[in-house]
């Protein structure tokens, strides 16, 4: 078990690089950089400002600068927040991320699973029916048309919640963000749940507990459903993922000062730093939540061998 | 049922979006001073936006954009994704222990946020948003065409092309490829809803089609910006975008349930 943990965490070190290298020469190649402004600076501006970020070097020395100084685990000056290092700005924007993206996934589970049980005991009923209607439909609505939704009815015309902001994530700022992300994973998970505690219901041990005259709460909770949430599981990986790029879009619709509007300000401002720093950060989160699922899964079900499933590289 | 109703889906609304423009009295990008954000209307079936132009032939305009590059970036992905699943299933061993570790690689790596940087950088090219897109989604496709193309190799007919001395370009080509069709199209239906959807999200952000030309996602994005002043130019707009990709995804679930019922899923 350590054994696999390290080789996994291990693994993570050159996916990082690759994800640090494509992005370093990406931004480079981009036209445009971070102290073009309208009027012209002087030589000698010029001079001392690429000197001080290092900008006089040639792109093979700053990248071996950046590689070294981002694994002694300094992301450097902002180029656009002058006074601020990357390392800072991540310090303030990621907990405010993580905040909505854990809201966001406990909603998405919560609802998601009830709504897929319900559908399932009362399959092709019209409870079914309508929670898998509502499924679609809300699969099918991207969150940038929620939102804008929401804000009017909510907050425009019944005045309920305030229009965006975050003032330290009070619960009134978090409501509109958290639900907007949330919804296409509350209907994604109710499905999974839905098919598979229909197929598990068939199965010849529920029929035992039937006839064992067990009562339909506890077959339901004691015997069902631990088996019908693998799939849930093995889907919160590509759910955390998604709610990290849903919550670029939230971020800046609500305007809450999260690492994703970091993200897109620091790309439209050529902030070198700030945009390797949260791309770094964001894909080491990915590895890591992907690893704590995979354990997670394992828990669940010790059946499953995760070297196995590497080797083949077959997809959960 | 899901398959009928999402095929009727598609069916009104790629007929509106292309056949609506031949019924329109107005052009797109013609500026109407006197009725800014005015409300539908007999003159502006849609009503018009904040600059006073025409919604109803900028919605269809939009729409055929949208629909467009759905189409193309999905082809592009599922080009590079049949071809690397089936070379990777084909060759097998060693050659496919590395290609499928390196769709595992690729699966790790923050994609849309290296995309969101591709349009930012370069966006003012629609080619480049097909390409990024395209890029983007051919993982799925490559896994599955893999897994197909293994469990075809093993089957006897294979088998006897291999002993009649077909050379691996005639058996791939005119024994494999065809009896992938069905997993493909099924799965090529699932990724044209995902393409739209990213599509708009990008325009959303400003990084997508850029003006005078727009998109479903530029003008939820246009909308959503004075939805005080015209809430009609965000409703529009968003009831065809979440229409259509309603429409792909019941007939992409519906194709699935018909001809892979061991991914049924609901």
């Amino acid at each position: 078990m350590l054994n696999i943990l390290v080789k996994r965490l291990l693994w993570g070190i050159p996916v990082l690089w690759l994800v640090l290298t494509l992005t370093f020469f990406l931004l480079r190649a981009a036209p445009g950089g971070p102290f073009d402004q309208e009027r012209e600076l002087t030589s000698e501006m010029t001079q001392l400002i690429e000197q001080k970020y290092n900008l006089n070097l040639s792109l093979t020395q700053q990248y071996g600068q950046y590689l070294k100084a981002t694994v002694s685990g300094d992301l450097g000056p902002s180029f656009q927040y002058v006074d601020y290092s990357v390392n800072e700005l991540i310090g303030l924007g990621l907990p405010v991320s993580l905040k909505l993206g854990f809201y966001a996934l406990l909603l998405a589970l919560l609802l998601g699973v009830i709504l897929g049980v319900v559908a399932a005991l009362y399959a092709n009923k019209w409870p079914d029916l309508v929670a898998m209607i509502t499924a679609v439909i809300g699969i099918s609505t991207p969150n940038f048309v929620i939102a804008p939704m929401l804000i009017i009815w909510l907050a425009v015309s019944w005045q309920w919640l305030p229009v965006g902001g975050w003032s330290g994530g009070g619960w009134s700022y978090l409501v509109m963000p958290v639900v907007t992300l949330s919804l296409p994973y509350i209907a994604a998970i109710a499905r999974l749940v839905r098919g598979s505690l229909m197929e598990i219901l068939n199965q010849p041990f529920i029929r035992t507990a039937r006839a064992k005259g067990l009562s339909q709460t506890s077959i339901l909770f004691k015997h069902a459903l631990r088996p019908a949430l693998l799939p849930v599981v093995s889907y919160l990986g590509p759910a955390a993922v998604g709610l990290m790029t849903g919550s670029v879009v939230i971020e800046q619709i609500f305007g809450i000062p999260g690492l994703g509007r970091y993200f897109v300000q620091g790309a439209l401002n050529r902030d070198y730093t700030l945009v390797l720093g949260v791309v770094l950060v964001i894909g080491g989160m990915m590895l890591l939540f992907n690893l704590l699922v995979d354990l997670l899964y394992r828990w669940i079900d010790p059946r499953i061998d995760l070297e196995l499933d590497k080797k083949t590289g077959a997809s959960r | 049922m899901k398959l009928k109703v999402g095929l009727m889906l598609l069916v009104v609304i790629v007929s509106v979006v292309l056949l609506g423009p031949l019924f329109a009295k107005l052009d797109p990008e013609t500026i109407h001073w006197d009725d800014m954000a005015v409300a539908p209307d007999t003159s502006y079936w849609l009503g018009t936006d904040v600059m006073g132009r025409d919604l109803y032939i900028r919605t269809l305009q939009g729409g055929q954009i949208s629909l467009m590059v759905g189409l193309l970036a999905t082809s592009v992905s599922v080009l590079i994704g049949v071809l690397y699943g089936m070379l990777s299933g084909f060759f097998g061993g060693r050659v496919d222990v590395i290609m499928m570790r390196l769709v595992d690689v690729f699966y790790a790596l923050p994609f849309l946020f290296l995309v969101i940087l591709l349009m930012v950088f370069f966006g003012q090219q629609l080619w480049l948003l097909f390409a990024a897109i395209g890029c983007y989604l051919w993982l799925d496709m490559a896994r599955i065409v893999r897994g197909q193309t293994l469990m075809l190799k093993e089957q006897a007919f294979i088998e006897a092309s291999f002993a009649l001395g077909q050379n691996n370009k005639n058996i791939l080509l005119k024994h494999i490829l065809p009896n992938l069709k069905s997993v493909v199209i099924v799965y090529a239906t699932l990724i044209i809803p995902q393409v739209i959807m990213i599509e708009s999200f990008l325009s959303f952000l400003g990084l997508g089609v850029q003006e005078p030309m727009t998109s479903w996602g530029s003008l939820v994005n246009e909308g959503a910006n004075n939805m005080e002043l015209a809430p009609w130019s965000l409703w529009f707009p968003a009831l065809f975008l979440s229409l259509t990709l309603v429409g792909f995804n019941l007939v992409g679930d519906g194709l699935r349930d018909r001809w892979d019922p061991s991914m049924k899923q609901s």
